[in-house]
C-alpha cells in the first residue's frame, strides 16, 4: 500500500513523488491535503496534493526537505511504501466561473496551485498565473503552469529566471493596470510570501485566497495544532481551511505558531545529520532507522 | 484451599494492587498498577460471598457474570475465569485497568456496605493479562449470516459492537481513521495507565478470532462517505467518539504554549512524544504547566507533564511545576478518585475555585502568564452541582508557561459529511435510541461518546452491546426498522 511509483528530483531539496492510493486519487480535488507518515517512529506530516490520476489509483506530491522527516522522505525510491497516507482532507476549493481569476504559486507552493489553476481554466475562467522562487533552481512546473493558464510569469529573487522580482510586485501591477478585472486570486507559498501578498491586494478589494500549511498531528479536527485566529476567532486550518479569506487572518500569530518547535527541528536535523549523512561527502545514507 | 465460611471471607482485608512508588514512576512512562499476582488474586476472589442475587452484576454495562467469574478465580480455574469473561467481555486487559468500578460494579458489592468491596476490576484485569499471556480461549465465529456490516471508528464503542457482530456470525469491517486502531483508548490514555501492547493485543486477538477486517487510514466523510458505507453494507454502526476539543473563549488562546490536552495527549501517546528524537514528533514541556479542568483527562494530562519535565530534567528529577486550575471545588471533580489521588501522590498542585480568564503573551508570542479570577460555590446549577461564580476583585496573575485545556470534547462533525438523514442534537451529537441505538437514518445505529459527549470505556461499550444486539435482530429479520 501506498508505494512509490515515480519519483522525480526537482532540485536538491525538492522532490517530487508519485504514490498509489486509489481511495484518495478517486475523491481528491484542486485545494484539498493529505497526511503522511512514514514509519512506525514517524511523524504525521500535512502536504498539499500537487496532482493526482483517478484512472492510475495515485496521487502526486512535492516537498522540500526542510525538516528530519522531509529529509528521510528524500531518500525513498520507487518501489519504497509510505506506513500512512490518508485524505483526501481539508474542503477543496470552491471552482467556479469568475470570469478573470489570479494564481500564485511561491517555491514549492507551485504545486499545490497547479490542480487549482487547471480546474479554474476548465470552468471557464481566463487564468493569469505568477510562479516565483528564491533561484531558477527551485522553480519548478513552468511548463505544467503553462499549459493551464492564459497568461504566465515567472519571477526568481536572484533573477536567474524570468523576472528579478517577488511575486508581489507584478500582481501588484496588473491589479494597477486591470482595475476591477480581476475577481478573485489565490495564493500559495511560504506563510511570509502569502502575508505579503495579502498586503498587496488589500487596497484593491480583490477577494484573495491563501492556502495555510500549519503544524498539524492528526489533520482530522481532533488536536487543534493548527489553530489559526482570524477575525471570526481561531479556526482549524485541516477542518476549516485549509484556503482562508487572506485578509481575516492573523499572520504575526500564524507565523509564530509555525516556528514553536523550532528548536526540536533543529535538534532532529542535526541527529539525522549525524547518523545518516557521510560527513567527508554529504551523501546520506538511505533511511531506514 | 479449604471452603471458608462467610464469616472467615469477610475477615480477609482487600488486597492491595502493587504499584510503582511515586517517587519512581513519576520518571518514567511505564505502568503504574502492576497488577495481582495469582495469590493475590485468589486471596482476593475468596472474599467475595457469592450472592445469590448479586448487585455488582446490575453495575456492569456489559452484565459480565461477575461472581462466576470470580469463583473459577477462587478454585484456580483460569482458563474458565476466561471463558466466562470473554462470554460478555472481550477486552478484560483494558476495562480491568480503564473502567471506574467504584462507581459501576464495585458500588454495589454488598461487602461496600459496612467494609470494602470486593476489588472485581483488579480481579478482571488479572484475567484479562492472564489470557493474553497465555491464549486459552478461542472465541469463535457463528455460522455465516452472510451479511456486510460497516463500523466506523476503533475505539471502545466500536470494537464491542464489531466483536459482538462478528461472534454471531456477521462479515464486520471496521473504519479507523488514524493509523493504529483503538481511538481514545491510544490516543488519548496514557501508556502509564494502559500500555498500548495491551491495547494492541487485545484487538489482534479478537480481529484475528473472529475475522473482522481493519482499515486503518479512513477518515469516514472524506476518504468515503457514510451513503457510500450504507450503499455497499446491510448495517452501519457510528462509535466515532468525541474528538473535537473545546477551547475556552478567553484572549489568548493562540499564544504557543496553549495546546488542548488531545494535542498533547496525541503527541505524548499515540506519536509517542516522550521519546522523541528517537521518534520523530516533538512535544514541549514547560517550567510551570498549567492544565485547566478537573476530569481524567485533565488527570492524565498533568501526569504525562511531570514525567516529561522528569524525563527532560538532568538529575532525573522532576523539575519544575504542575497545576490542575479548576474553576469548582474538590467536591465536583468529576475525575476519578483512584486518579485524582495518583496525581497528588505524585506532586501536581490542584488550585480549586480557580478560573483563567486571559493567557498573557510575552513579545515572542509565547505565554507567560494566566489571568485568573478566584470563584465561590453559588446555587446548584443544572447538572445539580453548584455553580461556581466570580469573587468581584478577586483577579491575580499566575505564571505559567504552558496552558493545556482539559475541558471537554464534542464529536468530530466530518464523519456527517454526506451522511444522508443522520440527525444531530444542538450540542452535535449523534441523536439515539438509547436502548437500540438506532439513529434516524435506516441502518445506521450509533453508541458511545458519539451520542453521549464525553463519557466512560464501560458505558461506550454497553452502547456498543446493545447496539449489536438490536443490529442482528434486523439483519436477521426478527425486528424492522
Amino acid at each position: 500500500m501506498y508505494r512509490i511509483v515515480e519519483k522525480q528530483v526537482l532540485s536538491d531539496v525538492t522532490k517530487l513523488m508519485v504514490v498509489e492510493a486509489p481511495q484518495i486519487a478517486r475523491k481528491a480535488r484542486a485545494g484539498q491535503f493529505i497526511i503522511v507518515l512514514m514509519h512506525d517512529k514517524g511523524e504525521r506530516i500535512p502536504l498539499t496534493i500537487a496532482d493526482y490520476d483517478r484512472d492510475a489509483g495515485t496521487i502526486t506530491m512535492i516537498f522540500q526537505e526542510v525538516g528530519k522527516s522531509t529529509m528521510q522522505m528524500g531518500t525513498m525510491e520507487v518501489g519504497d511504501e509510505f506506513k500512512t497516507i490518508v485524505g483526501p482532507l481539508g474542503h477543496p476549493t470552491e471552482i467556479e466561473s469568475y470570469g478573470k481569476v489570479m494564481c500564485v504559486g511561491g517555491g514549492v507552493g507551485i504545486a499545490p496551485v497547479y490542480p487549482i489553476a487547471r480546474e479554474l481554466k476548465e470552468a471557464g475562467n481566463y487564468v493569469i498565473s505568477v510562479i516565483g522562487a528564491r533561484t531558477k533552481e527551485l522553480l519548478l512546473w513552468e511548463d505544467k503552469m503553462r499549459a493551464v493558464s492564459d497568461e504566465l510569469i515567472v519571477t526568481t529573487d536572484d533573477g536567474s529566471h524570468g523576472r528579478k522580482a517577488l511575486v508581489t510586485v507584478p500582481i501588484k501591477e496588473i491589479l494597477e493596470a486591470q482595475p476591477g478585472q480581476i475577481a478573485k486570486i489565490w495564493a500559495i507559498g511560504p506563510a511570509i510570501m502569502m502575508k505579503f501578498v495579502a498586503a498587496t491586494t488589500k487596497p484593491f478589494n480583490v477577494p484573495t485566497v491563501v492556502s495555510l500549511n500549519t503544524i498539524m498531528v492528526d489533520g482530522t479536527g481532533m488536536c487543534g495544532g493548527c489553530r489559526v485566529l482570524t477575525e471570526e476567532g481561531a479556526k482549524f486550518v485541516c477542518v476549516d481551511g485549509p484556503e482562508f479569506d487572506a485578509q481575516t487572518v492573523d499572520w504575526n500569530s500564524l507565523l509564530s505558531r509555525m516556528a514553536f518547535y523550532r528548536s526540536e527541528e533543529a535538534e532532529a536535523v542535526e541527529r539525522w545529520r549525524n547518523t545518516h549523512q557521510c560527513k567527508l561527502t554529504g551523501a546520506v545514507a538511505k533511511g531506514a532507522e | 484451599m479449604a471452603e471458608l465460611t462467610k464469616k472467615e471471607r469477610m475477615k480477609i482485608p482487600r488486597q492491595d494492587m502493587p504499584v510503582q512508588k511515586a517517587d519512581d514512576r513519576v520518571k518514567n512512562f511505564n505502568e503504574v498498577a502492576l497488577g495481582f499476582t495469582l495469590e493475590l488474586a485468589r486471596k482476593e476472589a475468596e472474599r467475595c460471598l457469592q450472592c445469590k442475587e448479586p448487585k455488582c452484576m446490575e453495575g456492569c454495562p456489559v452484565e459480565v457474570s461477575i461472581p462466576e467469574f470470580i469463583e473459577a478465580v477462587r478454585s484456580g480455574d483460569m482458563t474458565e475465569a476466561v471463558r466466562i469473561m470473554k462470554d460478555k467481555n472481550n477486552l478484560p486487559a483494558i476495562c480491568g485497568r480503564v473502567c471506574p468500578q467504584e462507581v459501576q460494579c464495585e458500588s454495589r458489592c454488598i461487602l461496600g456496605k459496612k467494609g470494602e468491596p470486593v476489588a472485581i476490576g483488579r480481579i478482571e484485569r488479572f484475567v484479562g493479562d492472564f489470557e493474553l499471556d497465555c491464549s486459552t480461549c478461542q472465541i469463535g465465529r457463528g455460522p455465516s449470516t452472510g451479511k456486510k456490516v460497516a463500523v466506523v471508528g476503533s475505539g471502545p464503542a466500536s470494537l464491542t459492537c464489531a466483536v459482538d457482530l462478528a461472534r454471531m456470525g456477521h462479515d464486520v469491517t471496521i473504519f479507523e481513521s488514524l493509523h493504529t486502531p483503538g481511538g481514545v483508548l491510544v490516543y488519548g490514555i496514557p501508556e502509564f495507565r494502559l500500555p498500548k501492547a495491551v491495547i494492541r493485543a487485545e484487538i489482534e486477538t479478537a480481529a484475528k478470532a473472529l475475522a473482522i477486517e481493519i482499515l486503518t487510514d479512513h477518515v469516514i466523510g472524506r476518504t468515503l462517505t457514510i451513503d457510500e458505507l450504507a450503499a455497499e453494507h446491510d448495517a452501519i454502526f457510528l462509535g466515532t467518539g468525541a474528538g473535537l476539543p473545546m477551547f475556552m473563549r478567553i484572549p489568548g488562546i493562540n499564544l504557543n504554549g496553549v495546546m488542548s490536552a488531545n494535542e498533547f495527549l496525541t503527541r505524548v501517546n499515540l506519536m509517542r512524544g516522550y521519546q522523541f528524537p528517537e521518534f520523530d514528533t516533538p512535544v514541549k514541556i514547560g517550567n510551570k504547566v498549567a492544565v485547566i479542568g478537573a476530569g481524567n483527562v485533565a488527570m492524565d494530562s498533568a501526569r504525562c507533564s511531570l514525567r516529561l519535565q522528569s524525563l527532560r530534567s538532568k538529575n532525573g528529577q522532576p523539575e519544575g511545576e504542575v497545576h490542575i486550575v479548576y474553576r469548582r471545588s474538590p467536591a465536583e471533580v468529576p475525575a476519578r478518585l483512584e486518579e485524582v489521588h495518583h496525581a497528588q501522590e505524585e506532586g501536581v498542585i490542584f488550585d480549586f475555585l480557580t478560573n483563567p480568564v486571559e493567557i498573557i503573551g510575552d513579545e515572542k508570542g509565547a505565554v507567560r502568564a494566566m489571568r485568573c479570577i478566584r470563584m465561590e460555590l453559588g446555587e446548584p446549577d443544572a447538572s445539580g452541582r453548584r455553580s461556581p461564580v466570580p469573587i468581584k476583585g478577586s483577579e491575580f496573575e499566575m505564571e505559567v508557561d504552558q496552558v493545556i485545556m482539559a475541558l471537554g470534547t464534542s464529536p468530530n462533525p466530518l464523519v456527517f459529511i454526506n451522511a444522508g438523514g443522520l440527525e444531530r442534537s444542538r450540542h452535535g451529537t449523534v441523536v439515539a435510541n438509547q436502548e437500540t441505538g438506532r439513529t434516524t437514518m435506516k441502518g445506521v445505529w450509533a453508541g458511545g461518546d458519539v451520542v453521549t459527549g464525553a463519557a466512560t470505556v464501560i458505558s461506550a461499550m454497553g452502547a456498543g452491546k446493545r447496539a449489536a444486539a438490536d443490529i442482528d435482530r434486523y439483519l436477521k429479520g426478527e425486528s424492522s426498522w
